[in-house]
């Protein structure tokens, strides 16, 4: 039995924030739903089914909030099925939608994912308490600092290509209205001279924390064919997950990845990502993650994937664009920040992506992940639909 | 549609505190006992799905901790709902439906005793106009009894009825927190707790883990003798203002029921998750479940409900009765938020003996 080919027919975001005071949760994830509707022309009446994903409830103190949030949604009298696998939520979600449409349970599904950190202090919400983890680990930068130090010490790259990367990701900011961080008046240096956070994570190479919800509708071939604007084409997705710490686990490039990686390419018939690929939305929270996500994905040979940041490869203009819409470095909404990923890699096939557009998109991947690097959710999306 | 079953069911026994072990330790034998039945490993498992929450586990990320006990590793392909486990099982379910995986592992888990279960509850209601009032979970159940004794369709006689039955079933039950009840009558002498409730109305707080091996097709029959097929399974959501809806109904289990193919044809067995006694009256007339009905055979919900696991406890429960041979076609039910906003219905079948 083959699976139903699966399209995005909707796309849409909340303006992000650090703090969006104007709107409850309810209206968050409102905002993107009906962005989302709009894009796809499609009414609430059209959706069979919602899924939603935020990570840990704690962040808003709300428990299981999509029960709260169904008549927002729409949901009443349909599925709503609530996703939560860490950082990488966002990714899982689209997943779990997208299977409900590949099984031909359901015809068009909304999915959407948000978070609304204002609510809480995302980083102390991060650092467990003892007797879960040992203490003075603050925050995710504590607990991922030692892994950039061994990339550094493991390929040699120069100091100075954290601050590329995050210098990169604010300019492309700007081109996304959407975005949270618009430092018009930002430069090299200004990253460069940042306050050391976790070293050698300074404050500029940071993620911010952010208010925001994103959302997509997906279809069938049917739905698609209906769609009033481009779809993009789901060609292959899959999750993976490894444990959080253990002995031999690579934290620089963990396994998981690798294999999630592999599993979406071979699905999407892609033997040469570097060159089939054409533009990603990475999950980078701290800018070493660009280079070491372009190993782990494949796109660079191990040891390498800092020369593509260093040559330009992966800016807006370059061979390889890497989050042209600013990226996670620039907007945070920890649960909506995999599914923006995945969002955004859809609008660039779909040549939506307006001022930050990558020309001649044609297949792109999303990517996020979460935990201790531990559980990654990847797609790949065509401007084409998929051949078998 | 593919032909997906429930191979193999394990749970713990619910208690009312496991301070000796953690939520990892908890689930592992039920891991061990699912995994043991149809003989494989976890990494020989094509998709691993859990539901818990971190509410209840204090901790964001909890269910990290317990994927460390599963083992992901080489790496697994593996999700997490923050939901009951029934609704891992349907996630589960579906990845099966679409062919990319043969086999599934799905487990659950919660344990309430380390907090107040019906003050931790309020955190779920709306955070703006709700939960700021602290309505605890049994104060709304009794909301939800009153109007259905008012409505005329139940007496405080019926409910402990309910009770001492579910209880008196679950005797045999070794998993079970509360067995053997007093008489009817005899219960009607306890105070309210929250008029009309009593003690016997409201569902014991425990702490249990659950687990299910799914399978499709020829691996079903290979690891099992008789598999519990999944002929349909559904879920809907209803309003979460408990004031535009009417709570003597259930449309949501109704329309789920109607969507899984509950009344294409009779259920010889149903396994109701009716945390609260006055839930049983509402679920058994939204899915027509007459007196030739085995009802909670397990004792359901008034003998033990873990939160998170209840649910999927519930297609444990019936699956496994379809393993034993002691039913045909099964109905099974899981329901989350307060009032039965939520449910969820499948219906089993075993192949013809």
């Amino acid at each position: 039995m083959s699976k139903e080919p699966v399209a995005v027919v909707g796309i849409g975001q909340t303006k992000h924030t650090a703090a969006r005071r104007d709107v409850s949760i309810a209206g968050l994830v409102r905002e993107a739903a009906v962005r989302a509707l709009e894009d796809a022309e499609l009414t609430w009446a059209d959706i069979d089914a919602v899924v939603i994903g935020k990570a840990p409830d704690f962040f808003e103190g709300v428990m299981m909030p999509e029960l709260y949030l169904a008549d927002a949604l729409g949901a009443v009298g349909k599925p709503m099925l609530r996703v939560h696998t860490a950082g990488s939520v966002g990714g899982s979600t689209a997943l779990v939608a997208a299977n409900l449409v590949a099984a031909r349970v359901h015809r068009t599904v909304l999915t959407l994912a948000f978070e609304k950190q204002s609510e809480s202090n995302a980083m102390w919400g991060l650092s467990l308490p003892v007797p879960f983890q040992q203490p003075l680990l603050a925050g995710a930068g504590g607990f991922f600092a030692p892994h950039v130090r061994a990339y550094m010490r493991r390929t040699g790259a120069p100091p100075a290509i954290g601050a590329l990367v995050a210098y990169k990701d604010r300019r492309n900011a700007l081109l996304n209205p959407y975005a949270h961080l618009h430092e018009q008046d930002l430069t090299l240096e200004k990253v460069q001279s940042s306050p050391m956070l976790w070293d050698p994570i300074r404050y500029s190479e940071t993620c911010p924390s952010s208010d925001g919800a994103c959302a997509m509708v997906l279809t069938d071939r049917t739905g698609a064919s209906r769609a009033p604007r481009p779809p993009a084409w789901m060609h292959g997705g899959a999750m993976r997950s490894e444990p959080t710490l253990f002995a031999g686990k690579d934290c620089v490039s963990p396994r998981a990845g690798r294999d999630c990686a592999a599993d979406v390419y071979r699905q999407a018939g892609i033997t040469d990502p570097r060159r089939e690929i054409d533009a990603i939305e990475m999950y980078v929270p701290f800018s070493w993650y660009e280079p070491m996500w372009l190993e782990n994905l494949g796109f660079a040979a191990e040891g390498e994937g800092w020369k593509l940041t260093e040559s330009g490869v992966t800016e807006i203009g370059g061979d390889l664009p890497v989050n042209p819409s600013g990226g996670v470095l620039s907007t945070n909404p920890i649960g909506a920040s995999g599914m923006l990923r995945f969002a955004e890699a859809a609008l660039q096939v779909r040549g939506r992506a307006g001022e930050h557009q990558v020309e001649g998109v044609r297949t792109a991947l999303g990517h996020a992940y979460g935990g201790g690097s531990q559980f990654f959710a990847m797609w790949v999306v065509g401007a084409a639909p998929p051949s078998t | 549609m593919r032909d997906v079953a429930i191979v193999a069911f394990g749970q713990s026994g619910t208690r009312r505190t496991s301070a000796e072990v953690s939520e990892v330790e908890m689930l592992m034998p039920v891991l061990h006992q699912v995994l043991g039945a149809v003989g494989l490993r976890a990494g020989e498992i094509d998709f691993t799905c859990s539901g818990s929450s971190d509410y209840l586990a204090g901790r964001a990320f909890s269910f990290t901790m317990a994927l460390d006990g599963v083992g992901a590793w080489p790496p697994i392909a593996e999700s997490h709902v923050e939901m009951d486990g029934a609704w891992a099982l349907y996630e589960a379910w579906v990845k099966l439906l679409t062919g990319e995986a043969d086999t599934a592992l799905v487990y659950s888990y919660g344990k309430s005793s380390p907090g107040d279960l019906p003050e931790v509850l309020t955190r779920q209601l709306d955070p703006y106009y709700v939960a700021p009032l602290w309505p605890d979970s049994v104060s709304l159940a009794a909301l939800q009894a009153q109007a259905l004794i008012d409505a005329g369709d139940t007496d405080e006689r019926a409910l402990a009825e309910v009770a001492a039955r579910g209880r008196n079933a679950a005797a045999d039950n070794r998993h079970a927190q509360v067995t053997r009840s007093a008489p009817p009558g005899a219960l009607l002498d306890a105070p309210y707790l929250v008029r009309p409730l009593r003690r016997h109305d409201c569902p014991p707080i425990g702490d249990g883990a659950a687990a299910v091996v799914l399978a499709a097709g020829d691996t079903a029959r290979r690891l099992c003798a008789r598999p519990a097929w999944i002929r349909g399974m559904d879920h809907r959501i209803e309003p979460h203002g408990l004031g535009v809806r009417d709570l003597t109904r259930s449309p949501s289990t109704r329309l789920a029921a109607t969507r899984a193919g509950a009344f294409e044809a009779p259920v010889d067995l149903a396994e109701l998750h009716a945390p609260f006694t006055s839930q049983e009256i509402i679920l058994r007339r939204e899915l027509e479940l007459d007196d030739g009905v085995r009802l909670n055979p397990s004792g359901g919900a008034p003998a033990a409900n873990p939160m998170m696991a209840a649910g999927l406890i519930r297609l444990g429960e019936a699956a496994a009765a379809l393993h034993r041979g002691d039913a045909d076609r099964a109905l099974a039910h899981a329901t989350s938020g307060p009032c039965l906003q939520q449910n969820l219905v499948a219906v089993l079948e075993g192949e013809a003996r």
